[in-house]
């Protein structure tokens, strides 16, 4: 393969502090030089003077629908969709049909994405068959197989003896959990946060208390087992409170949001729009607020997509009816960086809670620009103003409550391993 | 024989029962190697019968299914010479709701000379044993102790290696719910012998380690440099998913095969209690080796360790005169 560099760009590597100017040289599928001015009379040059230039986007909570679901996304579309995102790797959740309980499924998924040649994609494994929170899955022999965590997807491990036993078992092999934190017996049948519009709108609800009470169970968990434990898209500021606490007293703890949390209030569902229903529920304007404090204050280690696509058939139904979820790969970083363009975080620090830190926590040797690092990139311009269109989705759902919402900082090219798998004509 | 020195044969065991190996000393456990060590010479003979238990009578009686330690009871006093009387008390008395300690006065009433009880809860055969007069033999309570298995395996390594202080033995499977491991860690530690317990975690009992072993989590590490490996038995109710995922799973990660045996010194050798799950924790053709396993001996042992037994609960060495009943209206 051939040399490509990139000359004049804002270069922001959150692992290493790096946040200034310079040219970085991609030879083959890896980072060849970093900084300064790089002379490389062979390679192809692209001018990228006023743009930034990160390493790729790692998007750890995405569900793909493929096996099983293939109309409404697949490895293909998710991965045009991703790579139009600036997101050079994700990790799908594993609630496909069937469900990743499997070591052949988990290969499956490998040879699909090595064929689709666009984002990397791993994928968790389910920590109980079947994802019924019962039984444990193989999750030793899916770990060698390349599963790079355990969960049940969308739905919680409620059940405090098998989450034990699957914390318990999977510290014998040093293998990430991640939980879905909702007490499900507590949020019941509810659909939206409890509160005011749930009230108004006379639709069932689910107490924010809901999230903190798995969260504080969990914890005590993991302080008896000593696993790694993650906690996926925090919504309120009690669980976010309670994760502070336990990275105080040291515990093997990390968390997540997504940007419906941090862009959105419950104000969006206005009159039932079903494309801001979510699991868990957009909650008061005064949670939202705590998940924006929680990410500039670090106790929110990452931000993922959660990108959940639904074709038309599963949302354009009552609102009770419709299912929970916003397509997000496409939306991920124009929304991220409204937290630095509202002056709440760095444009560094936004793009650590992207990169360097979900692939820390998932022990991915990307995330970062480092001499001899795979060369994954993301070349975006942080200032330009628009519009997200949902109809220009690459993703074949396109469910987002943010059609029109006027955005500033857009990709323009996206590397993975030394090649261009997308590039936005100017 | 040679080992049988002195001491230890003159050494008189102080307890009634034999309940557990928590509470026994160096010398009480030598004292049962060193007389099991006569009767293994006495049970390869083609004439095995003693009558030093003639007279007496044995019960065993199994609260919980069993067939090899039933038997090997039963053979142990039948060639003692004692009158033996086998109770599955699991399909007798248990099923018609009898409580445990009514069972026990039945029992005694009957003026038997050594019970030998098996029970699946902790702790139940130290309660009947308060409850009777004669000797009580511990044939396997719940997850707590199974004495004379870790005797005969004591007897087994003792035999193979010339002693137990300062050997290094793994024991290797479900620690939770075994009663084989809480005995021979605690047999194995009272000899000098140093313990590992390897297992995934979710197969461990928290605080396993202030029962004085080094754990470990992963095969490779903890077969390291061992002299003995110890297999335990994985039922098959555990290894559908609530302690441990598959047996496929189990196998690739804890099961003995000579990849993992590798690890282990060269002259290590490979025990189990029985009855062994083939390809679930133990390969076959460890199993089988003929050099290595001693899987065989074990069962051979177990007959002298209990005749052993009986004969130090039961035989009253120093020629007690024979019983004398009470004349009527004496």
């Amino acid at each position: 393969m051939n040399r490509l560099l990139i000359r004049g760009a804002r270069l922001l590597d959150p692992a290493s502090g790096l946040d200034s100017p310079g040219d970085l040289l991609i030879d083959g599928a890896r980072i060849a030089a970093i900084g300064g001015t790089i002379a490389a009379a062979d390679a192809e040059v692209v001018a990228a003077e006023g743009l930034c230039l990160a390493p790729g986007l790692v998007d750890m909570r995405v569900q793909l629908r493929e096996p099983g679901a293939e109309h409404m996304e697949s490895i293909e579309s998710g991965g045009q969709a991703a790579v139009a995102g600036g997101v050079t790797t994700m990790v799908a959740l594993p609630n496909t049909e069937p469900p990743v309980d499997d070591v052949s499924v988990v290969e499956f998924l490998a040879r699909r994405a090595r064929e689709a040649r666009l984002a990397k994609i791993h994928t968790y494994a389910a920590a109980t068959k079947g994802l019924t929170g019962r039984h444990l899955t193989e999750m030793g022999l899916l770990s060698a197989n390349g599963a790079v965590g355990f969960t049940d997807g969308t739905k919680a491990i409620a059940d405090a003896l098998v989450m034990r036993r699957v914390l318990s078992y999977a510290r014998t092999f040093d293998l990430l959990v991640v939980q879905h934190p909702e007490e499900p017996s507590l949020a019941g049948a509810g659909e939206v946060n409890e509160g005011e519009i749930a009230t108004r709108l006379g639709l069932a609800a689910i107490p924010p208390a809901a999230e903190v009470i798995m969260i504080e169970r969990d914890l005590r968990l993991v302080e008896i087992t000593g696993a790694r434990y993650h906690a996926a898209h925090l919504s309120t500021a009690a669980a976010i409170e309670a994760i502070q606490r336990a990275k105080m007293r040291g515990l093997p703890v990390t968390c997540d949001t997504a940007p419906p949390y941090f862009a959105l209030n419950e104000n969006a569902i206005g009159d039932y729009r079903t494309f801001a229903k979510v699991s868990p529920p957009l909650r008061s304007e005064w949670d939202r607020r705590a998940v924006v404090d929680g990410l500039a204050d670090g106790t929110i280690d990452a931000i993922a997509s959660d990108h959940a696509p639904w074709d038309q058939d599963s949302k354009r139904l009552p609102f009770s009816s419709a299912a929970y979820g916003i397509v997000g790969l496409e939306t991920l970083l124009p929304l991220s960086l409204e937290l630095y363009h509202n002056h709440h975080m760095s444009l560094l620090d936004v793009i650590a809670r992207l990169t360097s830190n979900p692939a820390q926590i998932l022990r991915l040797p990307v995330g970062r620009l480092a001499t001899g690092a795979p060369a994954d990139l993301v070349l975006f311009d942080p200032d330009p103003a628009w519009r997200i269109c949902t109809d220009d989705f690459r993703s074949k759902s396109k469910n987002a409550p943010f059609d029109s919402r006027p955005v500033q900082g857009r990709v323009v090219r996206t590397i993975v391993d030394g090649r261009t798998v997308f590039e936005r004509a100017c | 024989m040679g080992l049988m020195q002195g001491a230890a044969c003159e050494t008189a065991f102080r307890h009634r029962h034999l309940l557990g190996i928590e509470g026994l000393s160096p010398a009480d456990i030598e004292h049962f190697l060193d007389l099991a060590d006569g009767y293994v010479e006495l049970n390869r003979q083609a004439e095995k019968k003693r009558s030093l238990l003639r007279g007496r009578t044995l019960i065993n009686c199994f609260f919980e299914n069993s067939t090899r330690t039933r038997t090997s009871f039963e053979v142990a006093g039948k060639r003692l010479g004692a009158d033996v009387i086998n109770m599955a008390v699991a399909v007798s008395s248990m099923v018609k709701g009898e409580t445990l300690i009514d069972t026990a006065m039945t029992l005694n009433a009957m003026h038997p000379d050594v019970l030998v009880v098996r029970h699946p809860e902790s702790g139940a055969v130290q309660l009947l044993s308060e409850k009777v007069d004669c000797a009580v033999v511990n044939a396997g309570d719940g997850s707590h102790e199974h004495p004379t298995q870790a005797l005969l395996d004591a007897l087994t390594i003792r035999r193979r290696k010339g002693r137990l202080g300062g050997l290094v033995v793994a024991i290797c499977g479900d620690i939770l719910h075994s009663r084989v491991a809480r005995s021979n860690i605690a047999l194995l530690n009272t000899m000098g012998a140093r313990v590992r317990v390897v297992a995934p975690r979710t197969l461990l009992p928290i605080s396993i380690e202030r029962l004085g072993v080094d754990v470990f989590h992963d095969m490779g590490e903890g077969l390291a440099d061992v002299d003995i490996v110890m297999m335990l038995r994985l039922q098959s109710e555990r290894m559908r998913g609530s302690f441990v995922p598959s047996t496929r799973e189990y196998f690739h990660f804890f099961g003995l095969d000579y990849e993992k045996l590798r690890k282990a010194k060269p002259d290590a050798l490979i025990m189990h209690p029985g009855p062994m799950n083939r390809g679930v924790e133990i390969s076959s053709e460890v199993a089988d080796d003929i050099d290595r396993s001693l899987i065989r001996h074990q069962v051979e042992m177990g007959v002298a360790v209990r005749m052993a037994c009986l004969e130090i609960l039961a035989g009253d060495v120093g020629n007690r005169p024979p019983p004398t009943f009470p004349s009527l209206g004496g």
